[in-house]
């Protein structure tokens, strides 16, 4: 259980200094005025859709509501991500303290479970606060809840992954801001790698658009889990926190 | 207790110690002394498993710090230089986090924290953010760290530096009362420090040892023979020369005189005490004797003269009592 004192500490980090509330804060904001207009258009179109039947059987909370508005948010976290996670090594490489926490009696895998689920921890309390907007779409419409919550499997598969790259950036440098960046600059690559697919070839083209992480993610807030996806996400969330360790063992044998 | 075997460590091309070896008995307390850049850190470093050597071997209570570093690291109390702390934790709940991860059970957490926080004089700061505490606070909230868990070997790099003379004293003290159950070995470049503290000496300069022993081994073995300053008021010459007539005397070398009266350094074998030679000597002349004192015993001067390898500076020059 030693993996849970620094999770401990970690969450204290967050709390205790302004960084997780600075981070819920403008995500909720940017979010909330993601939710409200998206809705606001919705109910525009639904009105519209009385004088025009035939364009209203198309119009349904999962594909009008809540899709946009999870791709806008896994936009959003390509953001935030970075901020949450770029100090978790780097910091303490920076200031010294990596050396008492390499020196205590603690594995490895157990300071990097400890850390990545403290983060892990912040996401998931930041991703539980966004369930107010179809509880809020709930009280004025039916709601199919199945796809929302495939919808949320999917941002907290898309989000862990964002997290493991952020941390094994993390583990690579001593400076907070290149990590951050670092993570932004990888988690955008990963977003827009399929816009070059339309220009590949038929092999390439495949691959872009496997490596893609926007396309993973569209089948889940449409309420399909798809194995393909699934495996993308957990292989990825496994190869980074895999290279993390070794970059944190590399450190025993490298100096 | 810790056996240190040829250790080399480079860092790229730079070499920071080369060829170190050195064992310490269980319950010892070792200085280790060196000028800054001496590779003092960098043992402590590989002996906390924090780093790899490039070559060579240490074993900390049996085990290999390279290959049974969890093993090594369950039985050891580090305080790295500078006490690196997170600022953001008050010091109770950083020093609990400390005790779990050493692995202290939680109904006994509690009590081992506050019972640190006491010998280490930070329980009135408990609630305090480490991040707002001075110097001295700091150093003793990562000296407490260290001896949490009652490690059976403390690795202390520096551990007095930036605490007040008062506060200089308890440490020194603390660090004292856990000779004999623990084995300790720490850095410092003060030198009074060593000579109260610890029971053996180990001098590194640019990565080599150049001397290890006790104080007393060490002043010996660097100055072979005892040595007697002395100043009377009259003419050079003729003091020398009746100085060199004294039995027992090996050497007479004239110092540099602030006030125009003669100076000199006399050397006799050590274990033979020539000063109430020298004074019948001065009487019976009817000179006038201004001072007389040994000189150039103390840990300073071994340490001067074992890092420059030369003289050490003028011996006239009052030096510090060690």
């Amino acid at each position: 259980m030693r993996w849970w004192a620094v999770f401990k500490k970690e969450m204290w980090l967050y709390f205790g200094s302004p960084v997780a509330y600075v981070v819920f804060t403008f995500f909720l904001l940017i979010s909330g005025w993601f939710f409200s207009q998206i809705f606001l258009y919705y109910s525009n179109a639904s009105m519209q859709a009385f004088m025009q039947p035939q364009f209203g059987q198309s119009l349904n909370i999962t594909d009008n509501v809540m899709r946009p508005l999870f791709s806008n948010m896994a936009v959003v976290l390509l953001f935030f991500v970075p901020m949450l996670t770029m100090r978790l090594f780097a910091e303490e490489k920076k200031s010294g303290t990596i050396e008492l926490l390499l020196t205590y009696p603690i594995r490895d895998g157990e300071v990097l479970a400890g850390k990545f689920l403290a983060a892990g921890a912040l996401f998931v309390t930041l991703l539980a606060l966004t369930l107010v907007y179809p509880v809020l779409v709930a009280f004025f419409t039916r709601i199919e809840w199945g796809p929302i919550l495939s919808g949320y499997l999917g941002l907290l598969l898309a989000g862990a992954t964002f997290l493991a790259v952020g941390v094994l950036i993390s583990s690579l440098t001593e400076n907070q801001i290149v990590a951050g960046f670092g993570t932004f600059g990888v988690l955008l690559a990963l977003w827009i790698v399929s816009w070059g697919a339309e220009f590949a070839g038929p092999n390439l083209r495949a691959l872009l658009q496997y490596l893609s992480i926007t396309e993973h993610m569209d089948g889940f807030s449409r309420g399909i889990i798809d194995t393909k996806d699934l495996v993308y996400y957990l292989t990825a969330i496994a190869l980074a926190l895999f290279l993390t360790l070794r970059s944190l063992e590399s450190k025993r044998w490298r100096g | 207790m810790i056996q240190v075997d040829q250790l080399t460590k480079r860092y790229g091309p730079v070499t920071a110690i080369e060829d170190v070896s050195f064992g310490v008995e269980k319950g010892q307390i070792v200085g280790f002394l060196g000028p800054n850049g001496a590779g003092k850190s960098t043992t402590m470093k590989i002996l906390s498993c924090f780093m790899p050597a490039t070559s060579g071997t240490a074993r900390v209570a049996g085990f290999d710090v390279f290959s049974d570093s969890l093993e090594v690291r369950r039985r050891i109390g580090y305080l790295p230089e500078n006490a690196p702390l997170y600022p953001d934790l008050p010091v109770a709940t950083y020093l609990d986090f400390v005790a779990e991860i050493k692995g202290i059970p939680r109904s006994a957490r509690k009590a081992r924290v506050a019972d640190v926080m006491d010998r280490c004089f930070v329980s009135e700061m408990q609630r305090r953010l480490i991040g707002k505490l001075s110097k001295g606070y700091r150093q003793r909230v990562g000296l407490a760290q260290a001896l949490l868990g009652d490690p059976e070997v403390l690795i202390l790099d520096e551990p007095t530096i930036g605490l007040d003379p008062k506060q200089i004293a308890e440490i020194r003290t603390l660090i004292r009362s856990l000779a004999g159950q623990h084995t300790v070995i720490l850095s410092t470049h003060i030198l009074p420090e060593v000579s109260m503290v610890c029971d053996g000496v180990i001098i590194i300069n640019r990565g080599r040892i150049v001397a290890r022993g006790t104080e007393s081994e060490l002043v010996a073995q660097v100055f072979p023979t005892a040595r007697i300053e002395l100043r009377v008021r009259a003419a050079q010459d003729d003091v020398a020369g009746a100085l060199r007539a004294v039995p027992g005397v090996l050497a007479v070398q004239p110092l540099q005189s602030r006030d125009g009266s003669a100076a000199f350094v006399v050397e006799s074998s050590r274990g033979r005490d020539v000063s109430g030679e020298i004074v019948k000597l001065v009487t019976s002349r009817g000179w006038e004797l201004r001072e007389l004192r040994q000189a150039g015993m103390s840990l300073e001067d071994v340490f001067l003269r074992v890092v420059a390898g030369e003289e050490a500076p003028e011996p006239s020059a009052p030096v510090e009592a060690a």
